[in-house]
């Protein structure tokens, strides 16, 4: 009995006091996050690579092969206009580093000067968190795709409804940071000695929000990439002639029980994005602080 | 405890303020002008203006959302473009699959999530541990869809167990509707569940090291007890904070679900609504939701002090 309490307590507690072992025995000790990254940069390689891996034309329609099992031609096979779907998943998957990266970008700079102010400004906090209470009691997807109604659909217009929702989750957890931070003696310290507001904020505050940060934008990138998906899927997000993964599952849907590989390879496709992204940001949480942006 | 509830309550009242600001301004604030947007592609420049005047687009911002608020004060969501009946009407018609859909997915993942959580943190770095925290992370990573017609080919197409998709209502043959909801639930429930595995296994982990814990040990009770009685208890309230939060993650899902599943829930109707661009049905979803949304986590807010004695007010 006693022996389970220590385990969960060295697992609890464990980074913080043990001597730091060499980089290459701690990937070799926990080698998932290593392995996400490889699997994501192979992803990264087959989208910026895809027109020197496939000789297809991912819009090139051919009537006669359509709905053609995977063959030697056809790695995915291809899809009801007889379009090669290995060539459009290895294209589809631009369309979510896109997304999922100015995703991640977009609200995390959004989320972190909303959130500075708000930290640090008393008169504006109430104000900026209300807003940020209403917005987070709005299902994500559900805003999203109310604001793609909005407007013709793009993928620029795809980013922004994506990321708007995002931008709360950001906000708290600068807000926190800051708020705790400002307390400290050190702070203290350097306004007592004359320094400026931005200088304070740039040098001795935002460093602070770096690493909760980097491991959050890394989540959002996951979820963004996923949202994405869902909501080409249900024919709300990326306009349905451009190949993202959500597209060619939302075209192949029609034929799942004829051709189930026009939306089992994009899925797998999407499902090894989004894991790898994970799991990088999984390994990035307990690397930078395991105490820090605690998933919830 | 009174003055509390009371107080809470009212804090409800700016979120609901805000979603409904959000929801009127989403519309004005859009690139375009609204009324040409619900009137269409093919709208003459005539059409445009007399939707303007019928929906009161020609009046100031806040004196719209004064009158707009006052609607809904009533009831009164407004009436969809694109079916012209009452929106309140159309959302309570579709009420029941979305409703029946979350309810078995919070049912399905609370009871899969929480002993798969805590036997991780009994055993936490062991293999199982390892096992169930890699499955958490799988489960989160792979969308909807590639679970649901997964389960649609095995269950339904090829072993011809299962209904493919549809929803048959409660009242017209209870077998059929809990026979409509086993895939879809299975579905949607895998996420949910991987979330609220996480949280108990973190928050068991943390209640795990409590000296009273170690007290509860030490007086000979035996594993079971310990986990359940004594540190499952104490962790309950992170938990339960995640099951209400989580909704946002599962009415996302259930929207997604609907329609790989074709259920005639909310999901539907407002998908329907977006690519008709009738925006009283979207701005209608979207207030009902979150105000369900504000409402549950309220009535998890105050059973805080009934879950653990600590918290008093």
């Amino acid at each position: 009995m006693a022996a389970t309490g220590m385990q969960a307590a060295t697992a609890a507690t464990a980074p913080a006091a043990a001597r730091r072992p060499s980089r290459l025995r701690r990937v070799a000790r926990r080698p998932l996050p290593a392995l996400g990254a490889v699997l994501l940069a192979l992803l990264v390689f087959s989208a910026l690579a895809a027109p020197w891996l496939t000789s297809i034309d991912p819009f090139e329609m051919n009537v006669v092969d359509r709905l053609m099992p995977p063959d030697g031609t056809y790695w995915f096979g291809t899809d009801a206009y007889g379009r090669d779907i290995f060539t459009r998943t290895l294209y589809g998957g631009r369309v979510s580093l896109i997304i999922g990266a100015s995703v991640a970008v977009a609200s995390t700079v959004i989320g972190l000067v909303i959130g500075v102010v708000a930290g640090y400004f008393r008169f504006a906090d109430a104000i900026l968190m209300r807003i940020m209470d209403g917005l987070m009691a709005i299902p994500g997807i559900l805003l999203a795709i109310g604001l793609m109604s909005l407007t013709r659909a793009s993928i620029w217009v795809v980013i922004v409804a994506i990321t708007i929702p995002e931008v709360p989750r950001v906000v708290r957890l600068v807000r926190a940071v800051v708020l705790s931070v400002r307390e400290q003696v050190y702070i203290q310290a350097a306004t007592a000695i004359g320094t400026r507001f931005p200088r304070l904020m740039i040098r001795h505050i935002l460093p602070n929000t770096f690493a909760p940060l980097i491991v959050q934008a890394t989540y959002i990138a996951a979820s963004a990439v996923l949202v994405e998906s869902y909501l080409s899927f249900l024919g709300v997000g990326t306009p349905p002639e451009i190949p993202s993964w959500g597209n060619i599952i939302a075209e192949g849907r029609l034929y799942v029980q004829l051709a189930f590989w026009n939306i089992l390879f994009p899925s797998v496709f999407l499902a090894l994005m989004v894991l790898s992204i994970n799991v990088l940001g999984d390994g990035l949480r307990d690397m930078l602080d395991p105490r820090l942006a605690r998933r919830i | 405890m009174w003055f509390y509830v009371v107080r809470r309550v009212l804090a409800t009242l700016p979120v609901m303020g805000v979603v409904a600001m959000i929801v009127f301004l989403m519309l004005r604030l859009s690139p375009g002008d609204p009324a040409a947007i619900i009137a269409g592609d093919h709208a003459t420049s005539k059409d445009i203006a007399q939707i303007r005047e019928h929906l009161g687009l020609d009046r100031p911002l806040a004196e719209q959302f004064v009158r707009w608020l006052g609607q809904l004060a009533t009831g009164d969501f407004g009436v969809s473009i694109y079916l012209e009946r009452p929106v309140l009407g159309l959302i309570l018609e579709r009420v029941e699959p979305t409703l029946a859909l979350s309810v078995t997915t919070m049912a399905f993942a609370i009871v899969l999530a929480i002993p798969l959580g805590v036997i991780a943190a009994w055993r936490a770095g062991s293999w199982v541990d390892q096992a169930i925290m890699a499955l958490s992370v799988l489960a989160f990573s792979v969308p909807v869809f590639l679970i649901g017609y997964g389960l649609v080919i095995g269950f339904s197409l090829t072993l011809d167990l299962l209904p493919v998709q549809g929803f048959v209502s409660l009242g017209e043959d209870p077998i059929a509707f809990l026979r409509h909801l086993v895939l879809p639930t299975v579905a949607l429930g895998l996420v949910y569940t991987a979330l609220l595995a996480r949280i108990t296994r973190a928050t068991m982990l943390e209640t795990l090291n409590e000296d009273f814990i170690r007290t509860a040990r030490a007086k000979g009770l035996g594993e079971p007890r310990v986990l359940i009685l004594h540190a499952l208890k104490a962790a309950s309230v992170p938990i339960v904070t995640t099951i209400g939060t989580g909704i946002a993650l599962l009415i996302g899902g259930v929207v997604v679900t609907e329609s790989v599943f074709a259920v005639p829930g909310i999901g539907r109707l407002t998908i329907d609504a977006v690519l008709q661009r009738d925006y009283p049905v979207i701005q209608g979803v979207i207030l009902v939701i979150a105000g369900v949304y504000v409402l549950v986590n309220l009535a998890i807010d105050l059973s805080y002090s009934r879950l653990d004695p600590r918290i008093r007010y």
